[in-house]
């Protein structure tokens, strides 16, 4: 089923959950590594192109998968699942989903402080808006770094979460995802 | 009573042998410009876009003068964004520890013809280390606005790694050059 249904995440939610989870670990490790790339490193230019290209079409995935999620039915949550489970989870979603877009702008405000545009793979390029505060580069910079690691720490939990209710649990929380 | 007499004498006599010029930042008739070679194909230009200073200078005893600058090295600004973040970080000035250097003269060589050498303190980096700035004066005279001014330029270069600054920029690029220009307004 491409669509989601009450009791099951549809093939378009499933595809666009992995997707996103596999892009979002890559683009955590290629962030880290790359600031510490040596100027002579063959990396040292293509991975923050490849880095800020990826950035900006994750940023198109995930106002697609929002606007999915809003336009579909919302799987019910398990009748096993405690109030605090339902209330902490979905405080969660909403948490990883607003990281993320502070993420996303952040990132944009770096490359984007002195007016020049991101390159997405030169497919097309997103304008600057300018420079927004003084030295606004390190200051995105910094936002942009220690959320990253909020964001991985936040999915960490989810991540956990999950396990717990297919190993302890035992329910299907964890399968209706794949 | 006798010490501000004292303090006032040396003020006033310090007045009568050199004239006291602020550096004129603020109408921006100065700059404090860097290169570097770039892989050893081109150059590559900066600046510190925010500095402040000052110096006394008298044409007829150009070796009693004296100068002080300080830069904020957060100021940097190489025309590009991605580039100045990583200038200021700890692979270059680490600007979060380091926000300030300063100049600060302590012998001035008069060379006649217009051309000093100015040796001074440079503080960059947390490493203070002695530099010699080969100055020329470019003029010197009243202004059409009531005041009066002199105009320097000088050339001055060091390695990075004498002021502790890790060189990541290959064979090629050890060396920095600096060009400054200023020009004082009579105080």
């Amino acid at each position: 089923m491409i669509k989601n249904t009450q009791q099951q995440y549809g093939l378009i939610s499933k595809v666009i959950h992995w997707l996103v989870a596999l892009v979002v670990f890559t683009m955590f490790g290629v962030g880290l590594w790359m600031v510490e790339l040596d100027y002579y490193s063959t990396w040292y230019k293509d991975a923050p192109h490849y880095h800020k290209s990826v950035g900006i079409l994750l940023t198109v995935v995930i106002i697609f998968r929002l606007v999915w999620r809003w336009f579909n039915v919302k799987p019910e949550p398990l009748k096993s699942h405690s109030r605090f489970e339902r209330i902490a989870a979905h405080i969660a979603h909403i948490i990883i989903y607003v990281l993320l877009f502070a993420i996303f702008i952040s990132g944009y405000l770096i490359s984007t402080a002195d007016g020049r545009g991101i390159s997405v793979f030169n497919w097309f390029e997103v304008p600057s808006l300018g420079q927004f505060v003084e030295n606004q580069e390190d200051l995105a910079g910094e936002i942009h770094e220690l959320l990253a690691f909020g964001l991985i720490g936040l999915v960490a939990i989810h991540a956990l979460a999950a396990l717990k209710h297919h190993f302890f649990d035992k329910d299907s929380t964890l399968k209706r995802m794949f | 009573m006798k010490l501000t007499t004292f303090l006032l004498a040396i003020l006033f006599s310090g007045g009568l042998l050199a004239a006291d010029y602020k550096i004129d930042t603020k109408g921006a008739h100065a700059s404090i410009n860097f290169k570097i070679q770039h892989l050893g194909y081109s150059w590559l230009t900066g600046r510190f876009n925010d500095f402040s200073g000052s110096f006394s200078y008298d044409k007829a005893k150009p070796e009693d003068s004296k100068i002080q600058v300080k830069i904020n090295t957060t100021s940097i600004d190489s025309n590009h964004a991605e580039r100045d973040k990583h200038l200021r970080s700890g692979d270059f000035l680490n600007t979060d520890k380091f926000g300030e250097a300063t100049f600060v003269s302590t012998k001035i060589k008069d060379k006649g013809n217009g051309k000093l050498e100015v040796v001074g303190d440079l503080t960059l980096h947390g490493v203070t280390k002695s530099i010699t700035i080969d100055t020329t004066k470019v003029g010197e005279g009243d202004d059409p606005w009531g005041g009066y001014r002199v105009g320097f330029a000088g050339e001055t270069e060091f390695r990075l790694k004498d002021f502790g600054i890790p060189e990541k920029l290959g064979k090629a690029s050890q060396t920095v050059y600096l060009s400054l220009h200023v020009e004082g307004i009579r105080q």
